[in-house]
């Protein structure tokens, strides 16, 4: 068994007064999806910026390609691979397309073969080079925050509710280009509630409650037990 | 692989009113200019004032431009701010009373000389101030703005008190350089040398600006910050560097503003920071907060508007760019030209 990319043990966070994370434990396999589950409020969001350091974990590790992280700033965080997309897309309005992408090739330069492909599945990224991102339909923001991500190659993505409130249509684009991503050999730690995306793209799957992770294991075993769906995660979920 | 689905715009005709919109914050100098031009009875006289008035608004612009850009950037408010102007005009002054021979002399270029190694002196002194200022005073209050009020506040009393032990509690009067002194004769009008000076440095400095901010890294990189900081931390820039080389720059400039106010007021002393820091606020104030482009319009209008104000109607001078702040906020209570924010 190799040795997982991420591994968060006993984390827990604190915003202020309030106790988010409460003992985090969860593994995130090289090469594959995880897909992090869970009903509004568990703590999924939380999870995630305490990985990306934006919150800092006040008790236990986290640990990235063999190497602790918990103490280590955002920016050595995401330049040891970690490639973020935030539940809001943090997108730059007053910034164009353009200067979206040029600002995540943190190397340098745009690899222009990247970029065209990256183009093929976004097509909109290239009519709207030049304009303000912040005029981009709300799914083409969401297009626009992946392709940032992806502009060049991470080890890890760390991507939260890209699917929330988008077009079919664009929700299966999206789902291409994840599991594009996966088939490149990255490993991502995607939020999502609606659970046909989570189904369909994810390899294993945690589930969290009040803070904890509460069930970890294979997705499909979670897809083909419709009891356990029902306990773990109750009717929150979108219908499959 | 399916590409997402394309499609072409549709583009509407815009009204004059929309093609105007985004002007209109643009086009208030000229329209004040006018208003000047229609007030003012003697034409001579409104040429003067608005050579005046532009000129004290870039000034008040390079004073202001750092400190826009510093709350933008962090949401620090730095009222010590002041103490940057104050000291940048003392060190400049002081390397120009020890340049007589380059002073006084009958030719632009020692003359020219003379004023660079001022500037660079001044910009020096401020620079290594500010990045001391932000370590010390700055840095402990990220995020709590009441203290940044009340400690900025102090680090400017303690600089002026420095500024009184090191100089002495005496206003210090100079001269310009001999070439920049007296008037140069245009349209009846006589309009000072310096003051053309001042406005063609400032339009090379702002035009400096924003070129950095619009084709360098380091400038897409401040203003993504200004914009949303912790997701440009989540990209892998070290945005707390970035912030102290801002505030540092920021220093330099309000020093650079401090020695060239001081060489058109042709005093300096050690409250001229704190005085003339009202004007920087509401500069920085009506433009909108962590806008360059702001700043500069907002900077000729407060300029133009006390020049226009003291000549038509002195006692109101005094209270023209509250009234001006007061309008501006009543029509765009985010400045004129505000950065959008993440929320």
């Amino acid at each position: 068994m190799p040795e997982p990319i991420l591994r968060l043990a006993g984390v827990h966070t604190n915003i202020q007064r309030y106790h988010i994370l409460q003992g985090v434990d969860l593994e995130v396999p090289r090469g594959g999806v995880t897909m992090l589950l869970g009903r509004n409020g568990v703590g999924k969001t939380t999870t995630l910026r305490t990985i990306v350091g934006l919150w800092r974990a006040h008790r236990g590790n986290l640990t990235y390609d063999g190497a602790d992280i918990t103490r280590l700033p955002t920016p050595a965080i995401a330049r040891a691979g970690i490639g973020f997309v935030p539940e809001d897309m943090g997108i730059f309005a007053d910034l164009t397309v353009e200067e979206n992408m040029r600002l995540a090739a943190v190397s340098g330069d745009i690899d222009t073969a990247r970029l065209d492909w990256l183009f093929t599945i976004f097509p909109p990224l290239k009519t709207f080079w030049s304009g303000a991102a912040g005029n981009l339909s709300g799914g083409q923001k969401q297009m626009l925050s992946i392709a940032r991500a992806m502009v060049e190659e991470r080890r890890l993505y760390l991507i939260d509710e890209p699917t929330k409130g988008l077009a079919p249509a664009i929700v299966a684009t999206l789902l291409r280009a994840l599991r594009d991503l996966k088939d490149q050999g990255a490993s991502i730690l995607l939020v999502e509630q609606n659970f046909a995306v989570a189904r369909a793209l994810g390899d294993t799957c945690a589930v969290m409650d009040d803070g904890r992770i509460i069930w970890a294991g294979a997705m499909a075993d979670l897809a083909a037990d419709a009891g356990l769906q029902e306990r773990l995660i109750g009717l929150s979920m979108e219908a499959a | 692989m399916t590409a997402a689905p394309d499609h072409t715009p549709t583009m509407e005709r815009l009204t004059l009113a929309q093609q105007i919109e985004p002007w209109i914050p643009a086009l208030l100098v000229p329209a004040l200019i006018v208003l000047g031009f229609i007030a003012i009875p003697a034409q001579s006289s409104w040429l003067t004032l608005t050579v005046s008035g532009l000129a004290m608004g870039m000034m008040i612009f390079i004073m202001a431009s750092g400190l826009t850009v510093v709350f933008g950037l962090m949401d620090v408010i730095n009222f010590g701010h002041g103490a940057f102007v104050s000291v940048g005009a003392f060190v400049g002054v002081t390397v120009l009373l020890l340049l007589p021979q380059l002073t006084g002399a009958p030719s632009l270029l020692a003359n020219l000389l003379a004023l660079v190694l001022a500037i660079a002196g001044a910009v020096v002194a401020t620079a290594l101030m500010g990045w001391g200022f932000e370590r010390v005073i700055v840095m402990p209050v990220y995020g709590a703005h009441l203290k940044q009020i009340l400690v900025t506040m102090g680090g400017l009393i303690i600089a002026e008190q420095l500024i009184l032990v090191i100089w002495g509690p005496d206003e210090i009067f100079l001269t310009r350089p001999e070439t920049l002194k007296g008037a140069v004769t245009f349209m009846g009008a006589a309009i000072e040398k310096y003051r053309l000076v001042a406005v063609a440095f400032g339009l090379v400095l702002f035009a400096a600006m924003i070129w950095v901010l619009r084709s360098t890294r380091i400038g897409l990189i401040v203003r993504a910050g200004v914009e949303n900081g912790e997701m440009v931390e989540a990209l892998g820039y070290r945005l707390r560097v970035v912030f102290v080389l801002v505030f540092v720059a920021g220093s330099a400039l309000a020093g650079l503003g401090g020695v060239m106010w001081a060489l058109y007021q042709e005093v300096v002393t050690a409250h001229m920071g704190q005085e003339i820091l009202i004007l920087v606020f509401i500069v920085v104030i009506i433009g909108g907060l962590g806008s360059v482009e702001g700043c500069f319009i907002g900077a000729l209008l407060v300029g133009l508007l006390q020049n226009y104000v003291a000549f038509l109607e002195p006692k109101l001078a005094l209270v023209s760019n509250i009234g001006l702040m007061m309008i501006i906020l009543l029509w765009r209570p985010q400045g004129m030209m505000p950065v959008v924010k993440a929320k």
